[in-house]
């Protein structure tokens, strides 16, 4: 109930700022304004197909992102002599503002779904891989050794043990490596090539002053994001029942 | 020394050196364990008692020596063993029952198999609790119990336990060990148990073997041939008494005298 309360209130403000006039009505909209165009773009308009393709951009990077990132991160961590010799790299493109790559991905890939998807799979596997190799790296001994004793091949113990005991760290990282494909994927449909998806309706709406469906497409945006770490987060618990026990 | 001709040894230990660091722990260690016995291993902390179960266990490399199960190595049998912290040492994310079945798999046997050793193991040790639970919600005691099911469970040539009821409370720790006293001496399991409690180690050990400090050499090997099943009565029995002598006296001597 407190959310739906902070989020009453905060439409409230808005309202009350629309009343009284703080901003010009073109910038400013009406709550209302800004859901009847906004539900006029999804019904009428090409606004649930701009949602269905950034999902799609997002899952599709995600997807990619968890098969590069996961077995990747799980090599790295149970061999910690190579992962720290590759830490700095994987650190340094970890800081890197994935947008900075657009460029490079560009020539490699083109102008088109490619790039999108690999500068988002790009940024989100090296968060996912991280977090697995530490996942790993933090995995208890005694569970490894239990496992070789009781005649478990080394390619068993990576299965049967480490990747459960990185799986907590592995949602964290897929937590975060999926907001931050929905962050690349929204940036690469405002400025690479593109007719269509979230970025790219926000991008069209404000060079129209359609401001009403502007900020609608912004709150879509961030319902999207909002569903996507709620998913994980719930993921988190049911799956990961043992952690902290 | 109780001798023990090569025939009759589970396990044999020949010219053991470990040294960590430059530092020996092991120069020249050598050990026979008869078939069926359980041998309490006593010693000061850091006198390397983990470091000799785990070199055995195959859990660590030796620097020299021979470390042999009736003449093969450790990668040739099966043994088992019993961590001090069960926490860490079950996987919590399999139900109990799984977490002992998950050895059975490995070796490859049939599921009826599997669970006819679940099941005798769980008369055995007159298992009252729910198999099906995660680890997490059992007792400490029940967890540790589930632990020396797991490494029961591959009916192993050598059973070793590090401390296996140091982290429990002391009515649980005197349960568990009539308990194991009991399904060991039935399954005539050969065990090597290190112990910090002297007590514990007369009670449960056909022989004791007290350790010196580093570098770690055999104090003495005392006999301890109370009649089993060892009871409450036992602790107070004059032969029970007169071993328990024996070793605080070879203890002040020969480890904290040092
Ligand atoms: N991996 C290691 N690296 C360096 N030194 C080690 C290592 N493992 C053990 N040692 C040292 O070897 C010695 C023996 O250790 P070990 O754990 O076998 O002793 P312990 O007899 O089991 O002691 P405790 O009663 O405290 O369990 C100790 O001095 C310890 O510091
Ligand atoms: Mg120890």
């Amino acid at each position: 109930m407190v959310p739906a309360g902070g989020a009453a209130g905060f439409i409230a403000l808005w309202w009350l700022a629309v009343l009284l006039r703080l901003a010009d009505p073109v910038l400013l909209p009406s709550p209302l304004e800004t859901f009847n165009d906004t539900a006029k773009s999804f019904t009428q308009g090409p606004l649930l197909h701009d949602l269905w393709r950034t999902v799609t951009r997002t899952v599709l990077s995600f997807l990619v992102a968890c098969a590069i990132g996961v077995p990747l991160g799980l090599l790295l961590g149970a061999k910690e002599s190579i992962y720290r010799a590759v830490e700095f790299v994987v650190d340094f493109f970890r800081s890197t503002p994935a947008s900075a790559l657009f460029p490079l991905f560009l020539i490699l890939f083109g102008v088109g779904e490619g790039t999108k998807i690999a500068v988002a799979a790009f940024g989100a596997a090296l968060v996912i891989l991280f977090n697995a190799a530490y996942g790993v790296m933090n995995a208890r001994r005694t569970r490894l050794l239990a496992a070789r004793v009781m005649g478990a091949s080394p390619l068993r113990v990576v299965f049967d043990v480490m990747l459960w005991e990185a799986m907590p760290q592995i949602l964290v990282g897929m937590r975060s490596g999926v907001s931050l494909a929905l962050v690349i994927v929204v940036v690469a449909e405002m400025f690479i090539g593109s007719t269509d998806g979230l970025g790219q309706r926000v991008i069209v709406a404000q060079s129209l002053f359609e401001s009403g469906l502007m900020y609608g497409v912004i709150f879509v945006a961030g319902a999207l994001g909002y569903l996507l770490n709620l998913t994980f987060l719930l993921l988190e618990k049911r799956f990961i029942h043992w952690a902290g026990k | 020394m109780n001798a023990i001709s090569p025939r009759e040894a589970a396990l044999s230990v020949r010219g053991l050196r470990k040294a960590f660091g430059g530092v020996p722990v092991y120069d020249g260690f050598a050990l026979d364990v008869k078939r069926g016995d359980i041998l309490a291993i006593f010693g000061p902390n850091g006198c390397g008692k983990s470091t000799l179960i785990n070199m055995a266990a195959g859990l660590l490399p030796a620097d020299a020596g021979e470390i042999l199960y009736d003449g093969r190595t450790v990668d040739e049998v099966r043994i088992g063993y019993v961590f001090q912290n069960y926490r860490e040492a079950l996987f919590p994310w399999r139900r109990a029952a799984e977490n002992i079945r998950y050895p059975l798999r490995r070796m490859g046997l049939k599921r009826a198999e599997i669970e006819r050793r679940l099941e005798a193991l769980a008369a055995d040790f007159r298992v009252r609790f729910d198999l099906n639970a995660y680890p997490y919600s059992l007792s400490g005691g029940q967890q540790q119990l589930v632990s020396i099911m797991r490494a029961l469970a591959v009916e192993p040539e050598v059973l070793f336990l590090d401390e296996p009821f140091s982290a429990l409370d002391y009515e649980t720790t005197l349960s568990l060990r009539t308990l194991l006293q009991q399904v060991l001496k039935a399954r005539k399991t050969t065990t090597i148990l290190v112990s910090h409690d002297l007590e514990e180690s007369i009670v449960l050990a056909d022989r004791i073997l007290m350790l010196t400090r580093r570098p770690t050499l055999v104090a003495d090997d005392i006999a301890v041939d109370l009649a089993w099943p060892r009871e409450a009565a036992t602790l107070s029995a004059p032969d029970f008494i007169a071993i328990k002598a024996r070793c605080l006296d070879v203890f002040t001597r020969a480890v904290a005298g040092a």
